[in-house]
């Protein structure tokens, strides 16, 4: 029954959040209302004793991506005034779509009504469970997954880096191309007499 | 009287539908743009883990762990290219991106 009272909570807060992401006026308060539904989603998740992915919902988004997301909205300088205006203009549209498709789907998935399966015993582990599956079933996924991350972080920094137009720095296809004559000269000249 | 895999489920569609209307509305702004898209992903995780507790069945979790590495590196991307976008046009508006079009 508590936990019954709590995930409604959950949901409430999740929902209001939700709504004022897509609402809100200012982009860095719909940024920090995206913080508030990713931790109130990681309290569901615990619920649903899936605690690595909560907690690692809670250090890799809010944590990682949503700084990031603020630290874009604190550089980038935008007037937004030209991007809120018409704003109710597809709002007919976008409801009546998407009520249908809410509609839609809770017709199918009402049916769902599983209970909950019984509690695992308290010694079982849930990280070592993701582990045992991750490394051993999951290892090529796994690999794979850290090379995506890695062309990740190698083109967001190819994409924003920009040379610096000061800076003194050699050019390599110049310098592999240099011959001896170009740097080296020799000289015969004749020995002069010491006096 | 508990909690039943259909309350999960339908939170989670709400959720989605919720990031639909979203980016309806905000269709201007790129940023918020993705800001729904990060929205729309958590509630897929969210149905992937209520079905991975109620089958008793980890490779839902282990499927999330692979969502959240791909989200990860779509946002780190998205927001670069806002940045390159931005430095070269000064806007981030949807409308103004037009070159393509012809």
């Amino acid at each position: 029954m508590t936990v019954k009272l709590i995930f409604y909570l959950f949901a409430a807060i999740l929902i209001f959040a939700a709504v004022r992401v897509i609402t809100v006026r200012n982009p860095v308060h719909a940024a920090l209302y995206l913080v508030l539904a990713f931790f109130t989603t990681s309290g569901i998740w615990l619920i649903l004793q899936a605690e690595f992915l909560a907690i690692a919902l809670v250090l890799v988004y809010v944590g990682a991506v949503m700084v990031l997301f603020l630290f874009i909205l604190m550089m980038l300088d935008i007037n937004l005034a030209p991007l809120r205006e018409n704003f109710t203009r597809y709002l007919p549209v976008g409801l009546t779509v998407s009520i249908l498709i809410f509609v839609e789907m809770t017709l199918v998935v009402k049916v769902l009504s599983k209970p909950a399966p019984a509690d695992l015993p308290a010694a079982s582990s849930n990280i070592q469970l993701l582990g045992e599956q991750l490394y051993s079933l999951y290892v090529y996924p796994f690999e794979i997954a850290a090379v995506i991350l890695l062309v990740a972080m190698i083109a967001a920094i190819a994409l924003t880096l920009r040379p610096k137009r000061w800076s003194k720095y050699r050019k390599p296809e110049q310098q592999v191309n240099v011959r001896r004559q170009d740097r080296l000269r020799l000289i015969n000249m004749p020995a002069e007499p010491k006096d | 009287m508990e909690l039943l895999l259909s309350d999960f489920l339908i939170l989670a569609a709400f959720l989605f539908c919720l990031s639909i209307t979203g980016i309806f509305i905000n269709r201007k702004n790129l940023i918020l743009l993705l800001m729904c898209i990060e929205l729309m992903l958590l509630a897929v995780n969210l149905n992937f883990i209520a079905f991975s507790y109620f089958n008793q069945d980890i490779a839902g979790q282990i499927f999330v762990f692979f969502i959240l590495t791909v989200a990860a590196a779509e946002s780190a991307i998205g927001l670069a290219i806002l940045m390159v976008l931005f430095r070269n046009r000064g806007t981030i508006n949807v409308e103004d991106i037009n070159t393509l079009k012809g």
